[in-house]
């Protein structure tokens, strides 16, 4: 085992779990328990706003898979990559204000209780959320465990098991001790350590590579569709990288983790910091981490498996101690997107099942309990599935991201900005572009040459607005006919 | 509080709606520029490409200035166009 490298990464977990026990004071003078572990009692500051947006959307994807790709496909991925600079502050200016506005009228935790309180507390809208964000939320994250897991087992040589052990106990702990407010503390920390640590290995690439020119002389030599936009074979077509600007940018106000965000903070000053702080950092690091895979690729030009370049590259171009330091950014990318993914599960479990269809009547103290324990089984469950994951959870996970957007994009949109849009639309909605992204996916896959969450996106639109106008008379309070 | 009972005529839904224009007018020139230059200097052989500061133009200019160009504008937006407000319920007795 290499202690210069395990040293930091050793700080690293410890100050990560100092933040969880701070945290948990918090939990121990709140009078409002749920509100304070689910959304930290929607104190958030810009600064801390705008890292865990970053943090939790900026997964392994971004820290392993997307720099593993662009090794493959050369410059072309890093401009696919970059439509991610728009969720840095469409997010924010879209779900924005108005958002904030009805969580609080709404007294909304989860994306769940805005969607209830919106589409007139409709049952069946609010049990077809809960379900597919438990399931899709609950895969999206087992995934990520798998790969926080063979992140450690590759810098440390610890077995998978041991490996899946230590990240399990971290995470779970300071979530459960910590609540929304460890979370959101815990991704500030590590969207520094990913900002700084995108910043060491990028120079410390261009350095071995012999500077900027040197490397793209050599992928030039190598293959010149490397420094196109279409892909290492021309296989990357405008519209196909286009269609990515829908999945990875606007795509993502739709996703849970991220509307809970758009709930949580203090004060449209807060907001405002945030959407600067938020396309500063997302830019600088989906740029760098991307640029980086392809500036591997002189350097170490035989890597097989593209989900290693990042951690070899790391190794190869940094002295060990500072590749410590380094190598926690991914790790910290992976537990920042996986301790937001268990509390929003566990908030769907407590709040949108247990509160709403079980025990109503619960008491402060009961809902603690229940709280504490359904996050620690959810851990649990994760971490079993986590050891050997099943083909269904690999295929599920694939699944999750556009399954949520397609299911969930218009219902918040529409929800908040046209005032006709009513329960059954939303429902329609939900209905058709979540099961016509199941069977795009499946039978069609990047129909038309566009990513396979784009039709669906426009099929539930259509379903939407279709069904809130044929349906308008039956549910159009008066009440909303005078505002509108 | 149901939805019904939420006046659409708060002053500050009124901000709300123009700050989402704003994004979504954010994120039509982003994708202009950022397509624009991409396929419009990066379609030409390989061969002809020129470079700026070692990386060929088209991706400087979609990828790197395309990124500053977002976070001065998203910094302008934020001075000049989008306004505070509060989001306590003063109103909530009326």
């Amino acid at each position: 085992m290499n202690w210069q490298v395990m040293f930091p990464l050793v700080i690293f977990v410890i100050s990560i779990f100092v933040v969880g026990f701070w945290s948990s004071r918090y939990l121990k003078n709140s009078t409002n328990f749920l509100q304070e572990y689910f959304l930290g009692s929607r104190e958030l500051g810009g600064f801390i706003l705008a890292m865990t947006m970053v943090a939790t959307y900026g997964s392994a994807s971004s820290f392993i898979g997307g720099p593993g790709t662009a090794y493959t496909q050369g410059l072309g991925w890093v401009l696919l990559a970059m439509a991610q600079v728009a969720t840095g502050y469409f997010t924010l200016l879209i779900l924005g204000k108005k958002f904030a506005i009805y969580a609080r009228k709404y007294k909304a935790i989860t994306l769940i209780d805005f969607l209830r309180s919106r589409y007139n507390n409709n049952k069946s809208v609010s049990i077809l959320a809960a379900f597919s964000i438990i399931i899709f939320i609950f895969s999206a994250m087992a995934a990520q465990w798998v790969g926080g897991a063979r992140l450690i087992e590759s810098i440390t040589g610890l077995s998978y098991t041991s490996a899946l052990f230590i990240f399990a106990i971290c995470v779970i702990i300071y979530v459960i001790i910590g609540g929304f407010r460890a979370v959101a503390v815990t991704d500030t920390i590590q969207g520094i350590v990913m900002l700084v640590g995108t910043f060491i290995i990028l120079i410390g690439t261009i350095i071995a590579g012999g500077g900027i020119s040197n490397i793209m002389a050599e992928l030039v030599s190598e293959n010149p569709n490397l420094v196109t936009p279409f892909g290492h074979d021309g296989g990357l077509t405008p519209a196909y990288v286009s269609s990515f600007w829908i999945l990875v940018g606007v795509g993502v106000v739709a996703l849970p983790q991220v509307t809970v965000r758009a709930m949580s903070y203090k004060s449209s000053k807060a907001m405002h910091r945030a959407l600067v702080t938020g396309t500063i950092v997302v830019g600088f690091i989906m740029l760098g981490m991307h640029l980086i895979g392809v500036f591997a690729r002189p350097i170490l030009p035989d890597i097989e498996v593209g989900d290693t370049v990042m951690p070899m590259i790391t190794m190869e171009v940094l002295p060990p101690w500072l590749a410590g330091v380094v190598l926690a950014a991914p790790l910290a990318a992976i537990m920042s997107t996986v301790d937001s993914l268990l509390l929003l599960v566990s908030s769907a479990v407590v709040k949108d099942v247990y509160l709403n269809f079980i025990k109503p009547e619960a008491t402060n103290k009961q809902i603690k309990q229940v709280s504490f324990s359904v996050t620690t089984v959810l851990g649990i469950l994760v971490f079993a599935i986590a050891l050997s994951p099943p083909d269904l959870l690999i295929w599920l996970n694939l699944f999750a991201f556009g399954g949520l957007q397609s299911a969930f994009i218009w219902p918040v949109i529409m929800g908040l900005y046209w005032q006709r849009g009513n329960e059954h639309g939303a429902l329609a909605s939900m209905i058709v572009g979540s099961s016509s992204y199941i069977i795009i996916h499946n039978f069609a896959p990047n129909m038309m040459g566009v990513h396979s969450v784009v039709f669906p996106i426009l099929f539930s639109l259509i379903a939407f607005v279709l069904v809130s106008f044929l349906t308008e008379n039956a549910s159009f309070s008066s009440t909303n006919k005078l505002h509108a | 509080m149901k939805h019904s009972q939420i006046d659409q005529n708060d002053p500050r839904f009124k901000i709300a709606n123009k700050e989402a224009l704003i994004g979504v007018g954010l994120v039509v020139i982003n994708f202009i520029w950022w397509y624009g230059f991409a396929y419009g200097l990066g379609s030409v052989p390989p061969e002809e490409y020129t470079y700026v500061f070692g990386l060929p133009a088209w991706f400087f200019y979609s990828c790197v200035v395309g990124t500053l160009l977002m976070i001065v504008l998203v910094i302008i937006v934020v001075k000049g166009f989008l306004t505070e407000v509060s989001f306590e319920e003063e109103e909530e007795n009326r």
